[in-house]
C-alpha cells in the first residue's frame, strides 16, 4: 500500500498497463514529454519511448479517429481528451464509429481495446468549458461503456479494468479530486469490476446515489442528515453504462426512498434514466417520489458556480423533503 | 522544435501574396484511350496472368453494377451504388497492393473486394441482408467488410475512416508489419474535418498510409467547383508535408504505377502519400439519385469516351493478352452467375432475432438480454407482424 492522490493512482495504472503489453499506447494533447497538463502521463514517455507515449496535433476528432484505427488494428490505445468539455469535436468518431464498430461489422472488426480518458466536472472555477460532465450524452450510445471513479483506489482499479475490457470505455476522471483526494492504493495490480455499483455506507431511511466527485457531496449531506437521526445508505454507481440496476433496486426496496445527485444539468441527465428504471422496478416499495438534485439547466457559469452546483446543502434539504413526504 | 520555417526562405519588405494556385501539379498518364502507351511512359509491373485477372475484375464489376441496379429497380434490394467510370481507381489500387495491406474505403470501392476475391455469394448476402451476410444484415447494401480480405467494414459517415487509417497504419508500423493501409475517399468527403485531422495526424506520426482520393467531379449534386477553389485535393497534401501525386483515374496503368510506387515509399520511408485520381462519376450517386437534375447528357457523353474499361481492354488487345471472343464469353458467364446468385440470396432467411442484440458489446449485457427476452415474448404474441423472426426461437 502507498499513499497516492488520484493522479498518481492513474499514472500508476497507466504504467502497469504499458509495462504488461507492448501494444499499449498513451497519446493526446501534451501527453508526451510534458506528461499531460494534469501530469497524469508523467514519466511514461521516458520509460516507454516516444513511439508509445506521444503528443498529438491539437485535433480531438483526429485523436479519436487515430485511436479507433489503432484499436481496430490490434493495438491497445489509451487516448486522452484534455478536458471532457472538448470531447464534442470527437463525438462523431465516438458515437458513430467507436460505439458501432463491432455491431456493424458483424464482429469482424472491433475497437474493444480502446480506452478514452478525460478529466470532467466542476467546482474549480473552470467556467463553461472546463467544468462539464457530459456522461449522459454517451450513456445514450449503445456499444460504449462509461466509468467514473471517486477516489485513488477506485481510479486505479477501474482504469486497469477499463484498459483490459474488450469494449471501448470512456473513463471520466473527477479533476476536482486529482490532487485533493488522497488515499491508500495497493502498488500491485488489481481491478475493480465495471458495471457494478458499490454500497459505501449502509443505511435504512433513504438511498443516496451519485458518482465521481459528487460522492463527496452526498457523503457530506448524509452526515448532516445523520445528526437529524436520518440513516442514509450511500451508493457509488461507478459505471454509468452499463449500470447496476440490481444493487440500486435492492437498496431502494430496503429504504423505500431514493435521491440521485449529479453535477450535470437536470434535464435528460443520467438521474432521469435511473429514476424511471427504479420507479418501474420498485413501484410498490417507494414511499416518496424519487428526488433528483442536479446542476441547474444552464451552461456551467463562472461567478455563480456555487449557485449552479448540486451542493451538500441542496442535497440535505432534498433528503429532509423525501423523508418527511 | 522545428524553427526552419522562421529562418529560411526569401525575405520581402512589403506584403507579397503567394498565389493560391501557385502549386502546379502534373498529372500522370500512361495509357491513351486507343490502348496505346504514351511515348516514354513508365508501365507498372504487370504479368499477363495478373493483367487478365485485373480485366476480369473490371468485367465482373460492370456486370454486378448493371444487374444490381436492375434488382433495385425491381424492388428486390433496397439500395445500390454503382462505381461506373471509376473502376480503375479501385481494381487498379487493389491490384497494386499486397494482400496483407488494409483497405479502408468510403463506399464506391467494391472493385477492391472484387479483385481480392470476395465471393459473389458474399456480395449478394450483404445486399440482401440475409442470415449469411458477414455483417449479419445490420447495414445498408454495399456496406461491405471482410476481415479475411483485409477490407475494413464500410460505414456511412463520410471521412471518418481517414484518421482511422492513420491510426491503423501507425499500429502496423509499430508492430513491424510488412503492410500499409490504403484509405479511399471522394473529393466531397475531403471537405470534412476528418480529412484535415487524418492527413495531419499521419504526417506528424509518420504513418505508412496511402490516402487515395477519387475526385469524380461530384458529391451527389454538388460539382467540385462548389466543393473547393484550390488546386483540387492534391495541393493540400503539400501543405501537410505529404508526398503528393495526381493521376488520370481512368487510366488503370497510371493507377497501378502510382500505387506500386507509393506503397514502396510508404513502407520503406514510413511516411504517408496522397494520390488524387481525376475521374468522373458516370452513374447516378446512388439508386436514390437522378443526375439529370444537375448535369447534362452531353457532359456524361464526353466522359463516356474516357471509359477506363474499354481503354484497358484496348491495351490488352494490343498485347495479344485478350480477344473479343473471350470477352463476349466472360460477360455472358458473369451475367448468368450474378442472376443465379440473386435468386439464391433472396431466398435465404433474414438473421435470427438474437442478432439484434449480439455484438453491441463483446457479450450481451443484462439489460440487453432482458430486452431480447421481452421482445421474444412479444413476437410470440404477434407472430404475423414479425414474419422474419417468428417461430425461429
Amino acid at each position: 500500500m502507498a499513499q497516492m492522490n488520484l493522479l498518481q493512482a492513474i499514472n500508476n495504472a497507466l504504467d502497469i498497463a504499458m509495462a504488461e503489453d507492448d501494444s499499449t499506447l498513451c497519446f493526446g494533447e501534451d501527453v508526451g514529454h510534458f506528461g499531460g497538463v494534469f501530469r497524469a502521463t508523467s514519466g511514461l514517455q521516458e520509460k516507454y519511448g516516444k513511439a508509445r507515449c506521444f503528443n498529438t496535433p491539437l485535433v480531438e476528432q483526429g485523436i479519436m479517429g487515430f485511436a479507433n484505427g489503432l484499436a481496430a488494428q490490434g493495438s491497445r490505445p489509451i487516448a486522452e481528451i484534455q478536458f471532457a468539455d472538448y470531447i464534442f469535436p470527437a463525438f462523431d468518431q465516438i458515437v458513430n464509429e467507436t460505439a458501432k464498430f463491432r455491431y456493424r461489422s458483424g464482429n469482424q472488426f472491433d475497437v474493444g481495446r480502446l480506452t478514452i480518458r478525460t478529466p470532467y466536472g466542476g467546482g474549480i472555477a473552470g467556467g463553461l468549458y472546463h467544468s462539464q460532465s457530459p456522461e449522459a450524452y454517451f450513456a445514450h450510445t449503445p456499444g460504449l461503456k462509461v466509468v467514473v471513479p471517486r477516489n485513488p483506489y477506485q481510479a486505479k482499479g477501474l482504469l486497469l479494468a477499463s484498459i483490459r475490457d474488450d469494449n471501448p470505455v470512456i473513463f471520466f476522471e473527477p479533476k476536482r479530486l486529482y490532487r485533493a483526494s488522497i488515499g491508500e492504493v495497493p502498488e500491485d495490480d488489481y481491478q475493480l469490476p465495471i458495471g457494478k455499483a458499490e454500497v459505501v455506507t449502509q443505511g435504512n431511511d433513504i438511498s443516496l446515489l451519485a458518482w465521481g466527485a459528487q460522492m463527496e457531496m452526498i457523503e457530506k449531506a448524509a452526515e448532516m442528515a445523520a445528526a437529524d437521526g436520518i440513516s442514509c445508505e450511500i451508493i457509488d454507481l461507478r459505471s454509468i453504462l452499463p449500470w447496476d440496476v440490481e444493487t440500486i433496486a435492492n437498496s431502494v426496496m430496503k429504504t423505500g426512498r431514493l435521491l440521485i445527485s449529479h453535477e450535470a444539468p437536470l434535464t435528460s441527465g443520467f438521474a432521469g434514466e435511473i429514476a424511471a428504471t427504479i420507479q418501474n422496478e420498485c413501484f410498490l416499495h417507494l414511499e416518496s417520489p424519487i428526488a433528483r438534485v442536479c446542476g441547474a439547466d444552464t451552461p456551467y457559469p463562472l461567478s455563480l458556480e456555487r449557485e449552479h452546483m448540486a451542493d451538500h446543502l441542496k442535497i440535505y434539504e432534498a433528503i429532509k423533503r423525501s423523508v418527511n413526504y | 522544435m522545428n524553427t526552419d520555417i522562421y529562418k529560411e526562405g526569401q525575405v520581402v519588405h512589403s506584403p507579397t501574396f503567394i498565389d493560391g494556385h501557385s502549386v502546379d501539379i502534373p498529372i500522370l498518364k500512361v495509357l491513351k484511350q486507343d490502348g496505346s502507351v504514351y511515348e516514354g511512359a513508365q508501365l507498372p509491373e504487370l504479368e499477363k496472368e495478373h493483367a487478365q485477372k485485373v480485366y476480369r475484375s473490371f468485367v465482373f464489376h460492370r456486370v454486378l453494377d448493371e444487374r444490381m441496379i436492375a434488382a433495385q429497380r425491381q424492388g428486390r434490394i433496397s439500395f445500390y451504388m454503382t462505381a461506373l467510370g471509376e473502376e480503375a481507381t479501385t481494381v487498379g489500387g487493389a491490384a497494386a497492393l499486397a494482400d496483407q495491406d488494409m483497405i479502408m474505403a468510403q463506399y464506391r470501392e467494391q472493385g477492391c473486394l472484387i479483385y481480392r476475391g470476395f465471393s459473389l455469394e458474399d456480395f449478394m448476402n450483404q445486399m440482401f441482408s440475409n442470415e449469411k451476410d458477414l455483417g449479419k444484415g445490420r447495414q445498408m447494401p454495399i456496406h461491405y467488410g471482410s476481415n479475411e480480405l483485409n477490407y475494413m467494414t464500410i460505414s456511412s459517415p463520410l471521412g471518418t475512416q481517414i484518421p482511422q487509417a492513420a491510426g491503423y497504419a501507425y499500429g502496423q508500423k509499430l508492430q513491424g508489419k510488412d503492410a500499409i493501409t490504403m484509405c479511399y475517399f471522394g473529393e466531397g468527403a475531403a471537405s470534412e474535418g476528418d480529412f484535415h485531422a487524418g492527413l495531419n495526424m499521419a504526417a506528424v506520426h509518420k504513418a505508412p498510409v496511402i490516402f487515395f482520393c477519387r475526385n469524380n467531379g461530384y458529391a451527389i449534386s454538388t460539382p467540385s467547383d462548389e466543393q473547393y477553389v484550390g488546386n483540387g485535393i492534391a495541393s493540400r497534401g503539400v501543405g501537410y508535408g505529404i508526398k503528393t501525386l495526381r493521376i488520370d483515374g481512368n487510366d488503370i496503368l497510371a493507377v497501378m504505377n502510382a500505387v506500386q510506387t507509393a506503397r514502396k515509399y510508404a513502407l520503406e520511408q514510413s511516411e504517408p502519400v496522397i494520390i488524387e485520381a481525376m475521374s468522373y462519376r458516370l452513374g447516378a450517386h446512388s439508386t436514390s439519385d437522378d443526375p439529370s437534375g444537375y448535369r447534362t447528357k452531353e457532359e456524361e457523353a464526353k466522359w463516356e469516351e474516357h471509359d477506363p474499361v474499354s481503354r484497358y481492354k484496348a491495351w490488352l488487345l494490343t498485347q495479344n493478352w485478350w480477344d473479343e471472343e473471350q470477352d463476349k464469353a466472360l460477360y455472358e458467364q458473369y451475367r448468368e452467375q450474378v442472376l443465379a446468385a440473386v435468386k439464391v440470396a433472396e431466398k435465404i432467411a433474414k438473421p435470427p432475432v438474437e442478432d439484434l442484440v449480439t455484438d453491441v458489446y463483446d457479450e450481451v449485457p443484462t439489460h440487453l438480454q432482458k430486452q431480447l427476452d421481452e421482445l421474444k415474448e412479444h413476437i410470440n404474441k404477434y407472430p404475423d407482424a414479425y414474419p422474419f423472426t417468428a417461430g425461429r426461437f
